[in-house]
């Protein structure tokens, strides 16, 4: 049955790519350009599960709080903390706020200062609720953190939704957006370069902590077994800090993208798109680091196919219908998933 | 009815064992006075269904009409939210499988009567006992019976959705089901261009739905007790038929914990592996579990679309699956009475309770600004609930005496909802 499937959805896409090809091309540049924050969100969830087996309802949360921060600062001109008023944040030099006239030294470094704080900001968030809500349920059955995820969702929502209200909240456009190379009626710009040549450095810096450095080993050691890494002097509260840290990281470099690059961020959008990476990242093979980053990719695409090619009403749909076909015929996803074993 | 009174479960040997002093005597006093196993539910049912002469208006209403905010409308929507925490208790609590997507059965319930009640197919000319005043076109069967067939279609459904995925571990079949209360709704809001027919109305919904009634013949014969057809201005009816089914529902969950299906279901919750090999079948036990939950879900839904006279794809959101599932939670899962008054709680706090709070403290506080709307944040308030009911009291403010001594066993690699395929 999955083989037919499979026969039919390629049928369909090369039929699409024959009659439309610059179309096409189009649709799936803006897939794998989506598929990239995707990816950097999925790598959050992969990354904690992974490590506890526990799916971060709050990730997908914690992202949008990352494009809030990004927002205030490409806004405001300066760092924010959430029901603290502007200034009492301690000055951070940032200059005045950028809009899409100012200079184009101002604007990099806006756009390194949304990264960075918005990073950071995540960072923390992550790390508080890992401290709070998740550690002493560690011991726990798995579903009771689970249900804690959940009710995080809805806190860091409302903080969100506190934080700047409840319209969308737009902010100006300060990526470049000069043509890269244009095609028939296809264009690539530079905008849309700068999400993947973001995503890819900040990709590589984290197969590198995780493969090569002693605390990327103290991870994979208690993911392995937590117990017996224990036993082995791994410190695992702060091995798990540290990956939660590192999964907030990029759930706020992700949102300082998706704000930049789509222009409006909103208090709810979290919870979907955040679903959506998780999709991601079971499709890729839960656990599985380069399943997350091709599962987004792919779940990008599969987006955009749907949206470019049948109707972007039945988006969810697809993407949900993916989710369960993956969970129920294919678990481990493509790549194979990476969990701790013997539980 | 058997309530816990008559089902005094093994105390639990954890550190919580203790009991407190009045509750023994308590105990004692209700074993000596056998007539009071009847005499309490009876004594409850009488206050419920009198509720409108004493709450609504009369001598009490200054507290619950007045002080809580508890009206006919607020009223019948606690009552669907209680029914609807009873048909997830037998997921979440007898079963132990957590199910984020409960809302899905309320919408299909809902859709049923859309399908089977309203004018939404125009072309068509059905009727079957129904009791609208002329005779409309669309498909209008008695509205009793599209309450059983919306139990019929969400059992069908919940199996339908539960027989591949109900053997993935926990957390996977959370996030299924989450996915699955995601899809219904989402088709249903595309559904009004499916290979060129209308099936759901799309975003406009489905509205002039039929409304409940027992006809002229049983009006007459009853002397004018019955109503016709129910209205929207007599809105006591809606609460006694809600309430109605709200016993039934009670006494369903009552009757299938203490049966040989309920005992299963505890055994799969506590652990599944041992009950596996005990002879325990899981597939057909969990799928009855999905299915009987479902079917509860569908009846409310019928009865609330018909309430609401309207139903949109937009008003089941994922939210509704966390409130309800917030209610369990915080009554104490699997407890019938823990659940009831935990989805009390949360379903006057979600419609009056947290409009009412920041009333009381807009205008009772000096210097708070009189400007903070409380029930705007209800969601990160719910949110909190759960992180702090998770935290604290895992097992709800009520809950069963088993359901606690799992909880207080804190075992690290305990396999309480855990199975590997």
């Amino acid at each position: 049955m999955g083989a037919v499937l499979a026969a039919g959805i390629g049928y369909w896409l090369i039929k699409n790519a024959i009659e439309s090809p610059d179309r096409f091309l189009e649709v799936t540049l803006i897939g794998v350009t989506n598929g990239s924050i995707y990816a950097l969100v999925a790598l959050g969830y992969t990354l904690v599960y992974g490590i506890i087996e526990l799916i971060n309802f709050a990730h997908g949360d914690n992202f949008m709080l990352g494009s809030f921060q990004t927002n205030g600062i490409v806004n405001a001109g300066s760092f924010q903390i959430p029901f603290f008023p502007t200034s009492f944040v301690l000055a951070i030099p940032l200059g005045a706020a950028a809009t899409a006239n100012s200079s184009s030294g101002q604007k990099i470094y806006t756009i390194l200062a949304c990264l960075f704080f918005s990073m950071l900001f995540c960072m923390v968030i992550n790390v508080s609720i890992e401290r709070i809500g998740y550690k002493p349920l560690r011991d726990q059955p798995r579903l009771v953190p689970l249900i804690t995820a959940l009710g995080f969702s809805f806190i860091l929502q409302d903080v969100g939704l506190i934080w700047k209200g409840a319209g969308p909240q737009p902010l100006p456009n300060i990526l470049p957006t000069g043509t890269i190379f244009h095609w028939r009626g296809a264009t690539y710009s530079w905008d849309d370069f700068i999400v993947i040549a973001v995503t890819i450095p900040l990709l590589v810096v984290l197969t590198y902590l995780v493969r090569r450095t002693r605390s990327g080993k103290a991870m994979r050691a208690t993911a392995q077994d937590m117990d017996a890494s224990s036993m082995m002097g791994i410190n695992v509260d702060r091995t798990i800090s540290f990956t939660f840290a590192l999964g907030g990281a990029l759930a706020g470099a992700a949102g300082a993208i998706y704000a930049l690059y789509i222009g409006t961020t909103k208090f709810d959008l979290g919870f979907r798109l955040g679903l959506f990476a998780f999709t991601a990242a079971v499709l890729g093979g839960i656990g599985n680091l380069s399943g997350a980053v091709l599962g987004g990719i792919v779940l990008g695409l599969i987006q955009a196919y749907t949206e470019g090619f049948w109707d972007a009403r039945w988006t969810t749909t697809v993407v949900f219908s993916v989710l369960i076909a993956i969970l129920v015929f294919r678990p481990s996803g493509i790549l194979g998933e990476q969990v701790p074993e013997g539980q | 009815m058997s309530g816990e009174a008559g089902q005094q479960a093994p105390k639990a040997s954890g550190p919580r064992a203790t009991t407190s002093s009045w509750r023994a005597s308590w105990r004692r006093y209700r074993r000596e006075h056998k007539w009071l196993r009847w005499a309490i539910p009876l004594a409850i049912i009488v206050l419920a269904f009198s509720y409108p002469w004493w709450g609504l208006e009369g001598p009490l209403s200054f507290i619950f009409n007045d002080g809580l905010g508890i009206d006919n409308d607020t009223l019948f929507n606690m009552s669907v939210y209680v029914m609807l925490a009873l048909g997830l208790n037998v997921v979440v609590g007898y079963a132990g499988l957590l199910d984020l997507g409960y809302v899905a059965f309320f919408a299909l319930g809902a859709y049923t009567l859309g399908w089977f009640g309203s004018g939404l197919f125009s072309t068509r000319d059905i009727h079957f006992l129904d009791t609208n005043a002329t005779r409309l076109p669309g498909i209008h069967l008695s509205f009793w019976a599209v309450v059983i067939l919306a139990g019929a279609v969400c059992a069908f459904a919940g199996v339908l959705i539960g027989w591949p995925t109900l053997r993935l571990r926990g957390d996977y079949l959370a996030i299924v089901t989450l996915g699955f209360g995601e899809i219904i709704p989402d088709v249903f809001r595309n559904g009004d261009s499916i290979a060129g027919h209308n099936l759901t109305g799309g975003v406009r919904g489905v509205t002039q739905l039929d409304r409940p009634g027992f006809g002229d013949t049983l009006h007459n014969a009853t002397g004018g007790i019955l109503p016709v057809r129910y209205n929207s201005l007599e809105l006591r009816p809606w609460f006694w038929t809600i309430l109605v089914m709200m016993l039934i529902t009670i006494f369903v969950n009552l009757r299938l914990r203490d049966s040989k299906l309920g005992r299963a279901w505890i055994a799969v919750r506590e652990d599944e592996i041992a009950a596996s090999a005990m002879g325990v079948p899981l597939m057909r036990t969990k799928l009855w579990a999905y299915a009987i939950g479902a079917i509860f879900g569908g009846f409310a839904g019928a009865v609330y679309g018909s309430f609401i006279n309207g139903i949109f794809p937009t008003g089941f959101s994922f939210q509704i699956s966390v409130i309800v599932l917030v209610m369990v939670i915080v009554g104490g899962m699997g407890n019938i009475w823990g659940v009831i008054a935990g989805a009390m709680l949360v379903s006057w706090l979600n419609f009056r309770g947290l409009d009412k709070i920041g009333e009381w403290i807009n205008g009772g506080i000096p210097g708070s600004g009189n400007d903070i709307a409380i029930a705007k944040y209800k969601f990160g308030i719910f949110g909190g609930l759960l992180v702090i009911m998770m935290l604290f009291r895992p097992e709800g403010l009520i809950p069963s005496s088993r359901r606690k001594a799992e909880f207080a066993e804190g075992e690290g690699t305990a396999t309480l909802y855990d199975v590997r395929t």
